[in-house]
């Protein structure tokens, strides 16, 4: 048995070549030289030299105390917050009363097909066309408030920093509560149905069994949409890149714009951009190890701590079983 | 009970409604606004009536650099074969975790799942370095190669494949003399179709709308994307041409649309299954 294993061993190797080559390539080499550029001085455009700078944290230190860069990292993370609330929110709701087993809401399928289509389209386009939507002085906005008298005068959205802001996030929420619907309502069908049918016998009310019974049960799936999020969230680029370029007062600029505008714009500043980056990674990978926690098997390790005592068991009773024989003997 | 039931549905119905709307309106805006003139649009921007101006916008929007069809054409290329690339790698990678037993195996899946998360944008600077310095910003294959390791298609594959693919279908094939890779080619991709399918359509979406990387290293105008093109529209050649951007917006939008609209069960089912967020 161990023999043909052996034989078959080695395409092991060999088809995991082109993952292996490529990730190194695209992947991790990228990775380890934005590293080094972080402790570096290269800047300007086209310039591919560089030499290590003697206070090697220099750009990091620059960084992390530029109220630019600071403006843009609580903007990122104020974004995030208040479009994952009303999302989640959202995709909780339509999921719960999606998954009722007392009714059907008519036009179910049309209704998720709709929902999850903005998420589809390019986000480009998207941010570009609520840039459009919200125009000074005559943009399709301006014009119904002013046609059903809402307001006198139209009003220009699009400098006014909250607003701004607010539109950003509307224009996540918008996109994402599809999504996290449709992956909650997998979730929740997912349930053992015996399990609700046991809350039905027992009398739950419907809000209590969301409450109790269908929160707790789907509570992994809440976890690793929050992470997902999370993580794309801290990337977002399109968006408030193409919306606003980060205006007005730099109220829309996120990291990822942040880190792109002081690489390809301006004065090209690839080594602070770096260190921005590593940053952003240091923060991303820390969530990350929180979701692999979150989503280890338990069962799994529940088995193998129970082999594992049991090989113990077998082991001593071999021992006492032993003992046992060479007294007799 | 009875009556509180209907009026409950009725709420969800209509909230529903509003939703739908919602998500509906902003690009039906954006459509009948590209067959209308500028003119029109600053008298009443908001309008469900279509004009006549098709035509006439088609020709300011294309006067001023925005090529769509080179967009269009420079998409579809590296939307096709990042998508052909990386469905096919990854069921070969995820092959490799499920039914051979190297030494490397546990390592490398558990490689996988700690890098799968890390967004590519983050290592922007460094991918961008790399390429300028071998000159070669303005090529496709630096957007579609990257696409052989793609750690997260990986792990669905493998998710996928360990109850779907029977390992004495394999065995049985190397007995009749099959060589390995003819086995995964003939034997292993057909089981796999269902999880190929589902991944292709999420991952030739993402490539389709991703800016990011084309913006960075892209320069020659020949060479841009479909949401490059885009956010050419942001520009002040057409601060005033509203409708000229709006038909602009409308003919990236447009296909996506209706391929979606066409394509909704299958994408909505792929979601469900737990496609990975790019």
């Amino acid at each position: 048995m161990k023999a043909r294993h052996s034989r078959y061993a080695k395409y092991g190797y060999i088809f995991s070549i082109p993952f292996a080559a490529a990730f190194v390539i695209f992947s991790l080499y990228p990775t380890l030289y934005t590293a080094i550029i972080g402790f570096t001085d290269l800047q300007g455009i086209g310039t591919t030299e560089f030499h290590f700078l003697k206070d090697p944290f220099l750009n990091f230190r620059t960084i992390l105390t530029s109220p630019t860069f600071q403006t843009a990292f609580c903007n990122t993370v104020k974004i995030w917050v208040l479009n994952f609330i009303p999302q989640l929110f959202l995709a909780l709701l339509l999921a719960a009363w999606f998954t009722d087993r007392r009714f059907r809401v008519p036009g179910e399928g049309i209704f998720k097909v709709l929902f999850y289509m903005p998420n589809i389209i390019t986000a480009a386009t998207i941010a570009i066309l609520f840039n459009a939507l919200f125009g000074y002085p005559m943009g399709p906005v301006n014009d119904v408030l002013t046609r059903i008298g809402i307001f006198s005068a139209p009003y220009n959205f699009l400098v006014n920093k909250n607003i701004a802001q607010d539109i950003v996030i509307f224009i996540q929420t918008w996109m994402w509560y599809g999504y996290t619907m449709i992956i909650l309502i997998s979730g929740i069908l997912g349930i053992n149905p015996e399990i609700f049918e046991a809350a039905e016998v027992d009398g739950a009310s419907g809000w209590q069994t969301f409450w109790l019974v269908t929160l707790p049960n789907i509570k992994t799936i809440l976890l690793y949409t929050m992470i997902t999020s999370l993580i794309g969230g801290l990337n977002m680029f399109d968006i408030p890149k193409l919306f606003l370029m980060g205006g007005p007062d730099n109220a829309t600029l996120t990291t990822g714009v942040f880190i792109y505008n002081q690489a390809f714009s301006g004065a090209y500043m690839y080594n602070r951009a770096a260190a921005a980056s590593m940053i952003m990674f240091v923060i991303i990978v820390l969530a990350s190890i929180l979701l692999f926690w979150l989503l280890r098997d338990r069962d799994e390790e529940a088995l193998k701590k129970l082999q594992r005592k049991r090989e113990k068991e077998m082991r001593r009773a071999c021992r006492v079983g032993r003992k046992a024989e060479e007294a007799e003997k | 009970m009875k009556r509180s039931h209907t009026m409950k549905k009725t709420i969800i119905f209509i909230i529903c409604i509003i939703l739908s709307i919602l998500s509906i309106l902003p690009f039906l805006i954006m459509i009948v606004n590209s067959t209308r003139s500028t003119v029109e649009i600053q008298q009443h921007a908001l309008s469900l009536i279509p004009s006549g101006y098709l035509a006439s916008n088609f020709k300011v929007l294309v006067g001023k650099s925005f090529n769509p069809l080179v967009g269009f054409m420079n998409s579809l290329i590296i939307s096709v074969l990042t998508t052909i690339l990386a469905t096919y790698f990854s069921t070969l990678t995820a092959y490799v975790l499920v039914i051979y037993e190297w030494k490397l195996r546990d390592a490398l899946y558990r490689f996988i799942l700690a890098v799968m998360m890390i967004p590519a944008q983050i290592t922007m600077i460094g991918f961008y370095q790399m390429v300028y310095k071998v000159h070669m910003t303005n090529h496709l294959s630096m957007l579609i190669l990257p696409a052989i390791a793609s750690p997260a298609m990986v792990f669905y594959m493998r998710q996928y494949m360990i109850p779907a693919l029977n390992k004495e279908i394999v065995q049985s094939a190397r007995i009749d003399g099959a060589r390995e890779f003819y086995i995964f080619n003939r034997i292993v991709l057909p089981i796999m179709k269902p999880a190929i399918a589902t991944q292709a359509i999420f991952c030739f979406v993402s490539s389709w709308n991703n800016l990011f990387t084309p913006l960075v290293l892209l320069t020659d105008q020949r060479k841009y994307t479909l949401p490059i093109m885009v956010s050419l529209l942001r520009g002040d050649i057409y601060k005033t041409e509203y409708g000229a951007v709006y038909l602009g917006l409308t003919l990236t939008a447009l296909p996506l649309i209706i391929a979606y609209l066409c394509l909704s069960r299958y994408i909505v089912a792929g979601v469900a299954l737990g496609s990975v967020k790019g």
